[in-house]
C-alpha cells in the first residue's frame, strides 16, 4: 500500500489521532498539510499553536515546534514568539471557543496590531470537546446542552470581526470546499500580516446530534453547505435573505506594516543635525 | 539625536525602586518585557518602554495580564530572557500563565509589586498567593528584596535561578521599596555573573526533550532550531508526548517539583544578624526586615539577646535555617505586614522547638522599629 505523502509532516508516534469519525477539524488538518506542502513550508521554522479544544489538538500531531494546552491564550504566545523571532512561521489552530469566546479580546487585539501570524479557525458552532454547549458562534434558535430551549443569543461573524479590527487577509470556507479552503490556507501562509481562515465545520458527535438531531457527518456537512452562500451571491442578497447564512470567500487581502512591539526606538532628528 | 544608552548603567545612582528593577533586569540580560498598566508597577513598564528598544530588546504593552504573561512564555521559548511586572490584582490574572510556565518548564521572571486590595497601600499580603495561587501541584521560587539596591541585585538572582532551573521566579516587591528612591550602585558588566539556560548538545534526532534525573533540569533549545518539541501543559512523557498514563503524570511532576525541592540548599538564601546567642529571634522578609533589624539593634544596645533571621528566599521555605534557630532560641517573632500569613510556615518549620509569636500589621503601613521593639520587650519580660 502506498504511504500518504503528507505523513512525513506528522509527529512520529502521535497517531492514531483522537478526532471523532467525520470530524471537521481532522479535515482541516488535512487541508493545512496540503497547503503547507504546496507552498513548501519549512517545518523546522514552523511553530504550531493550539489552546484547548478539539481543533487545538492539531499542533500535537504536527512534526514541528508546538505549544498547546491553555484555553484562549494562543495569540499572546504567538505575540511573544513573533516579537522575539520574526523569521518563524507561526500558525494557530483555534476552535470557535478559543478564538471567539475566551480568546476573543486577544484575537481582535492581534488583528488590530497586524501581528504576522496565521489563524486557522475551525468553527464547529459549539463547544465540542466539553460535550456540546452553546458558543458565541452558535446560530440562533438551535438547541445545545446549555440552550435546551434554543439559543437566544445572536452569533459572532468572526471574519467581519477581524476584518474590522484590522486583519489583512481573511477568508471563510466550509469543509465541503476543500480545494478553495486549501488555497486560502496557502495564501495565508504566504501572506505577511495577520491572516485568518475560518472553516465552518461539522461536529457530528455534539453539534450534529444535539442541534441538528443527526450524528451523520455527511448530513452535518450538507446542512452547513445548504446554509452557505458565496461573497458574490451575498452582495446581491438582502439582509433578511442572509440571516443565518455562512458567507464564503475572501473578505480582505492587503498589505500594511506588521507589529514589531509597542515601543520602537526612533533616533530623533534635531535642528542642524542630519536632514 | 536621541541618545542610545547602554545596557548596563555602571555607576552610582539615586534611583526609584521600580527603575532599579528595570536596570537589574537589563544587567541580567533581559531582552523581552510585556506588561499591562497597573499602579504601583507602572514605572517598570514605562522605563522598559524606553530602555528595551535602546538595547535591541522588545517591549509589549499587552491587552491584559494574561496576554503579558503568555507573551513572556512565548518569547522565552523563542530564546529571550523575558519578564513581566504587575501588582497584586494583576498577579491574580497571571496565575494561569505561571501554572503553564511551571508545567512546561519555561524560564521567566515576574515582579509583583504588592498592594492592598484596590488601593496602593504597603502590604505583604500576597506572600501566600505567590506560592499557592496557580492550579495543580507545583513549587515556585520567590525572592524578597528590602531595598532599591536589592531590587537591582535580586533581578539578576531571579533571572539566574529561572534560567538554571527552567522555571518562573517571582520577585516580591512592595510599594515601600518600589516607590522609594535610594542609593544604587550598578557594577561593571564584567562583575555581573549571568547564567543562561543550557542548550542541547546533541542533534534533534538524538535529543529527548524532557529527559533528566529526578533533581535535574533538561536543556531547552530555542523554537525554530529544528528540535520540533511539543510544549504542552498536559502531562507529558520524556519525549513531550501527551499521555494519560498515571505513571507519566507522577514521573513528570516528581521531577518538575523535585528539581526545586531537591536543590533547596542551592536555591535558599538567608541573612543572619546577632543569631549566635540570640534568645529572641525575629524572622522577617522584604521591607519588614529593615525595621526588624533596627529593633534588634536597639534591643542589643539594651542588653536583650535578640537576633534576626532575614529570609531572602521566601519560597521554598528556608526550612533548615528556621529549624536551627528554633532549636536555639526561646521564642521566635514572625514579623510581617499582613494578618500573619507566613507565620504559619515559620511555626511549621520550627517543629515545636520554640514558641512562635506573630507580630503583624495590616493597615497599609510598614512596622516602625519602635513597634517591633515593643514586641521584643513584651516577650523579653
Amino acid at each position: 500500500m502506498k504511504e500518504n505523502p503528507l505523513i512525513k509532516y506528522l509527529r512520529e508516534g502521535s497517531l492514531p489521532h483522537f478526532f471523532c469519525p467525520g470530524c471537521g477539524a481532522a479535515q482541516v488538518m488535512n487541508y493545512f498539510l496540503q497547503a503547507a506542502d504546496k507552498v513548501a513550508v519549512d517545518f523546522d521554522k514552523l511553530v504550531a499553536i493550539g489552546g484547548v479544544g478539539c481543533t487545538a489538538r492539531i499542533p500535537v500531531y504536527l512534526s514541528a515546534d508546538a505549544l498547546h494546552g491553555v484555553h484562549g491564550r494562543t495569540l499572546p504566545w504567538a505575540t511573544g514568539i513573533k516579537l522575539q523571532n520574526p523569521d518563524l512561521k507561526v500558525v494557530i489552530f483555534a476552535g470557535d471557543g478559543d478564538a471567539a469566546a475566551i480568546g476573543g479580546n486577544h484575537l481582535i487585539q492581534a488583528a488590530r496590531r497586524n501581528l504576522d501570524v496565521i489563524v486557522i479557525v475551525v468553527n464547529n458552532l459549539n463547544f465540542g470537546m466539553t460535550g456540546g454547549q452553546v458558543a458565541p458562534t452558535t446560530p440562533q434558535n438551535l438547541r445545545t446542552m446549555t440552550t435546551p430551549y434554543g439559543n437566544v443569543e445572536p452569533p459572532f461573524d468572526l471574519c467581519e470581526l477581524v476584518t474590522t479590527a484590522g486583519a489583512t487577509f481573511v477568508s471563510r470556507w466550509n469543509t465541503a470546499h476543500g480545494h478553495q479552503g486549501t488555497n486560502a490556507i496557502a495564501k495565508a501562509l504566504q501572506h505577511k500580516g495577520f491572516s485568518l481562515v475560518e472553516f465552518v465545520a461539522q461536529c457530528p458527535t455534539n453539534f450534529g446530534r444535539r442541534a441538528l438531531r443527526t450524528g451523520d457527518p455527511w448530513k452535518g456537512i450538507q446542512w452547513i453547505e445548504d446554509n452557505s452562500v458565496t461573497r458574490d451571491e451575498a452582495k446581491k442578497s438582502s439582509a433578511e435573505e442572509l440571516a443565518g447564512k455562512f458567507v464564503l470567500g475572501d473578505f480582505v487581502d492587503y498589505q500594511k506594516p506588521v507589529f514589531n512591539g509597542s515601543s520602537v526606538f526612533i533616533e530623533e532628528t534635531v535642528e542642524g543635525e542630519g536632514k | 539625536m536621541a541618545k542610545r544608552r547602554g545596557r548596563i548603567l555602571t555607576g552610582k545612582h539615586f534611583m526609584l525602586g521600580n527603575y532599579a528593577v528595570v536596570e537589574g533586569a537589563l544587567a541580567a540580560g533581559c531582552d523581552f518585557f510585556a506588561g499591562y498598566p497597573i499602579t504601583p508597577a507602572n514605572e517598570i513598564s514605562e522605563r522598559m518602554a524606553a530602555r528595551m528598544p535602546e538595547v535591541g530588546g522588545k517591549f509589549l504593552q499587552g491587552e491584559d495580564e494574561l496576554c503579558s504573561i503568555y507573551a513572556v512564555t512565548g518569547a522565552s521559548l523563542a530564546g529571550a530572557k523575558a519578564m513581566t511586572a504587575t501588582a497584586s490584582a494583576g498577579f491574580n490574572y497571571m496565575q494561569e500563565g505561571i501554572g503553564y510556565a511551571v508545567a512546561s518548564e519555561i524560564p521567566c521572571v515576574i515582579v509583583d509589586v504588592q498592594r492592598c486590595r484596590g488601593e496602593n497601600y504597603a502590604t505583604q499580603s500576597d506572600v501566600m498567593q505567590m506560592r499557592w495561587a496557580a492550579s495543580g501541584d507545583y513549587e515556585i521560587i520567590v525572592l524578597a528584596p528590602a531595598s532599591v539596591q536589592e531590587l537591582f541585585d535580586y533581578m539578576i538572582k531571579a533571572f539566574n535561578l529561572a534560567e538554571k532551573y527552567r522555571t518562573p521566579v517571582v520577585v516580591m516587591s512592595e510599594t515601600t521599596i518600589a516607590l522609594m528612591r535610594e542609593n544604587l550602585v550598578i557594577p561593571n558588566g564584567n562583575d555581573i555573573k549571568n547564567i543562561n539556560r543550557t542548550k542541547p548538545t546533541v542533534p534533534p534526532h538524538e535529543f529527548v526533550p524532557f529527559k533528566a534525573d529526578r533533581d535535574a533540569t533538561p536543556p531547552l533549545p530555542d523554537l525554530g532550531t529544528g528540535y520540533r518539541i511539543l510544549h504542552s501543559l498536559n502531562p507529558h512523557d520524556e519525549y513531550g508526548g501527551i499521555s494519560w498514563d498515571p505513571d507519566v503524570f507522577e514521573t513528570m511532576y516528581d521531577r518538575v517539583i523535585g528539581k526545586i525541592t531537591r536543590n533547596r540548599d542551592d536555591i535558599v538564601e538567608t541573612e543572619e544578624y546577632f543569631l549566635d546567642d540570640a534568645e529572641i529571634v525575629l524572622v522577617a522578609y522584604g521591607s519588614e526586615s529593615r525595621p526588624a533589624l533596627d529593633a534588634v539593634q536597639k534591643a542589643q544596645s539594651e542588653g536583650i539577646k535578640a537576633g534576626l533571621l532575614r529570609l531572602i528566599t521566601v519560597w521554598p521555605v528556608p526550612e533548615k535555617e528556621i529549624r536551627e534557630v528554633a532549636q536555639r532560641a526561646s521564642v521566635i517573632l514572625a514579623v510581617e505586614m499582613n494578618i500573619g500569613k507566613y507565620a504559619g510556615e515559620v511555626e511549621r518549620a520550627s517543629h515545636g522547638y520554640c514558641e512562635v509569636v506573630r507580630v503583624t500589621k495590616n493597615r497599609g503601613e510598614i512596622h516602625t522599629a519602635d513597634e517591633i521593639y515593643a514586641a521584643i520587650k513584651e516577650v523579653a519580660r
